[in-house]
């Protein structure tokens, strides 16, 4: 215990001494969450709108006016011709085309029929599903109105009911995408920081010569692990601290769940992490080697953890997949414990696979590491 | 005058792969002994010393140190020994007291030993005006007394120096022996490494190894006068240049031979 001491106070002390390492630990990632979670939304805002009136009627003028009321869209302008519309959407000055074909009223009031053609940019694929769904709510409404408008007089019994969705967002009620993204990017701030810090840790030691000077001295294995982690530990630990207290501050995020469960699943997952920083570093000779390791897993965890592609869209392997990534566990129980309140029960099944999780990578990287050769 | 043995090696070798770096090397070191470690770069030298020193694992033969076995009891050796690497093995970023306190405290010290430990080094050193610096902060040589103080925090029956005076000034060189002779008389066994044939002749016994096998092991005196040489610097190169299967003799190796020549030379230590 005492020989854990004097280590863990050596750590501190070189980590609070590196003046250029105490802002990477503690300044950029909260300026990583303040950035990201203001940019990384799935929200589409500020659609490049045109439209082509072929009809110019009151009606076609009352859907154009729906565009415009919309938050969404911002009319650029019109076009006489399909292929000036075509030549701007190539040069990327609009996002979406409307062409309102010739006697789009007269159709629409005879044969309560019509067509209207939508020509949306898809390189971001995501983006223009998105602009899809606006883009038909709007018509839609409009349609809703075309029809009442002129029925009004009429019984209104005859009418045909339409089946109206009424949507009820459980859990983050005004769809807001901070909400959703200020956990899971804390999420990725302490385990990037805590990857990388221990994984770079030992091998420095190898690196500067200091590592075989402890290996001929007859400290244990576990000792030498545990006070070298634990420093890591803690801030990790504290990473989150400041990361809940600028979720709430700054996003007004709700903390609907019990903190004690966030924490308490939180402590354990940093084990995991410590323990393949720490295996990463056994088998690695220089900070590079390390650094390209971790960064390599790091970017798989993150791209399949759920964070910003639901894991349910995902083939069949890379779900299975999925199931080692350690990130996907915390991000869930986050989301959960933050928004939805759940309980120790609740999230029990992702604590328990951390837990063994912690077990086996920390079982490894002990093992692995060797005081001889 | 038959002193204890505190190192024993029998057939010790170490293979990488297929080349063996170590070639069954069989020693004796006694109690109180300055042991001279001799042999060109790359002769095998810090890996023999490795091995005995608990972090490399010998493929075969047999070595006790400090009455311990290497192989099954390692961790029991390094209670016993002190070891200072060809490496700067303090930390740079660690002030002269942390450095102290944070070995002391591993080698299992009581607060009060360390502090008393630390006095009494620092007043012999006499590093009383940098004890609070960063030891980044000082000179070489001033390191490397450091570090040889330090290996001796824990009063080991042995203490390993592997090239302990590499790149530092003649004047803290002679220091530095004034150290090492003192640790011998309180009873300390030296082991030692170096490339300075002068300093081989201040050791006991000196072993001069060439392709990890020990060619020849004596005292100086006697060296000198099996190889009818004037200097060990003379024996050294005799035997390093005598012809081996294993490394062809190239214009490359006399040359770095004979800086050494120079080398030593130019020392104001030789004779």
């Amino acid at each position: 215990m005492k020989t854990i001491g004097y280590i863990v106070q050596k750590e501190f002390k070189q980590i609070f001494r590196n003046k250029g390492m105490l802002p990477i630990i503690f300044v950029l990632p909260l300026l990583q969450l303040i950035i990201l979670s203001n940019a990384a939304t799935f929200e589409v805002k500020n659609i490049k709108f045109s439209y082509i009136d072929k009809d110019h009627t009151s009606a076609s003028r009352a859907l154009i006016e729906k565009f415009n009321a919309s938050n969404y869209f911002n009319v650029i302008t019109d076009f006489p011709s399909e292929t000036l519309a075509s030549s701007a959407m190539l040069k990327g000055e609009v996002d979406v085309v409307l062409e309102i074909p010739r006697f789009f009223e007269r159709n629409l009031l005879k044969e309560k029929h019509t067509e209207i053609a939508v020509t949306i940019n898809a390189i971001d694929g995501a983006a223009a599903g998105v602009e899809n769904v606006y883009i038909n709510q709007i018509v839609q409404a409009y349609n809703k109105k075309i029809q009442v408008g002129p029925m009004q007089p009429s019984n209104q019994m005859g009418m045909p009911k339409n089946i109206v969705t009424i949507p009820s967002f459980w859990y983050n009620k005004t769809l807001n995408y901070k909400t959703f993204m200020v956990p899971g990017i804390l999420v990725l701030l302490v385990t990037m920081i805590t990857l990388f810090l221990s994984g770079m840790n030992i091998v420095r030691e190898k690196e500067i010569g200091t590592l075989e000077q402890i290996n001929v001295t007859p400290i244990k294995k576990s000792q030498f692990i545990i006070g070298k982690l634990f420093p890591f530990w803690v801030i990790g630990m504290g990473l989150l601290t400041t990361g809940l207290i600028i979720a709430k501050l700054i996003f007004d995020v709700p903390m609907v769940g019990n903190l004690g469960v966030m924490y308490l699943y939180t402590a354990v997952y940093i084990l995991v992490i410590l323990g393949i920083g720490l295996f990463i570093s056994n088998y690695t000779d220089t900070q590079q080697q390390a650094m390209f390791i971790a960064w390599f897993f790091v970017v798989i965890f993150i791209l399949m953890s759920g964070l910003f592609t639901p894991i349910e869209s995902m083939p069949e392997w890379a779900q299975i997949l999925t199931e080692f990534n350690p990130i996907k566990y915390f991000v869930e129980v986050m989301r959960m414990v933050m928004l939805k309140g759940s309980s120790f029960i609740d999230i029990l099944p992702q604590f328990s696979k951390t837990l063994l999780y912690a077990l086996i990578m920390n079982g490894l990287a002990v093992w692995s590491y060797k005081k001889a050769n | 005058m038959k002193k204890e043995n505190v190192i024993q090696a029998k057939n010790l070798t170490k293979k990488f792969g297929d080349f063996t770096a170590v070639d069954a090397i069989t020693f004796e070191v006694g109690q109180g002994e300055i042991f001279g470690f001799l042999g060109a770069n790359g002769a095998g030298k810090t890996t023999a010393m490795k091995m005995l020193i608990g972090i490399s694992i010998p493929t075969s033969g047999a070595a006790e140190v400090a009455n311990f076995d290497v192989f099954t009891q390692a961790e029991e050796i390094k209670k016993n020994i002190g070891y200072m690497s060809q490496k700067f093995a303090l930390y740079d970023d660690l002030t002269v007291k942390e450095n102290i306190t944070f070995y002391g405290g591993i080698y299992g010290l009581s607060r009060e030993r360390i502090k008393e430990k630390r006095c009494q080094l620092v007043e012999e050193l006499g590093l009383q005006e940098v004890v609070d610096e960063l030891v980044s902060s000082l000179p070489l040589g001033w390191k490397q007394k450091l570090a040889f103080s330090v290996a001796l925090l824990h009063e080991p029956k042995i203490i390993f120096l592997d090239e302990p005076t590499g790149g530092v000034d003649p004047i803290t060189r002679r220091q530095f022996w004034e150290m090492i002779y003192k640790t011998a008389n309180d009873g300390t066994t030296v082991f030692v490494t170096t490339h300075y044939m002068d300093e081989a002749e201040y050791c006991d016994r000196v072993s001069i190894m060439v392709n990890g096998k020990i060619e020849a092991l004596d005292t100086p005196k006697k060296l000198k006068e099996q190889f009818e040489a004037e200097t060990m610097n003379d024996v050294f190169l005799k035997l390093a240049r005598s012809p081996s299967p294993a490394l062809p003799k190239g214009k490359g190796e006399i040359n770095s031979n004979l800086n050494e020549y120079e080398l030593k030379k130019s020392s104001p230590l030789g004779r």
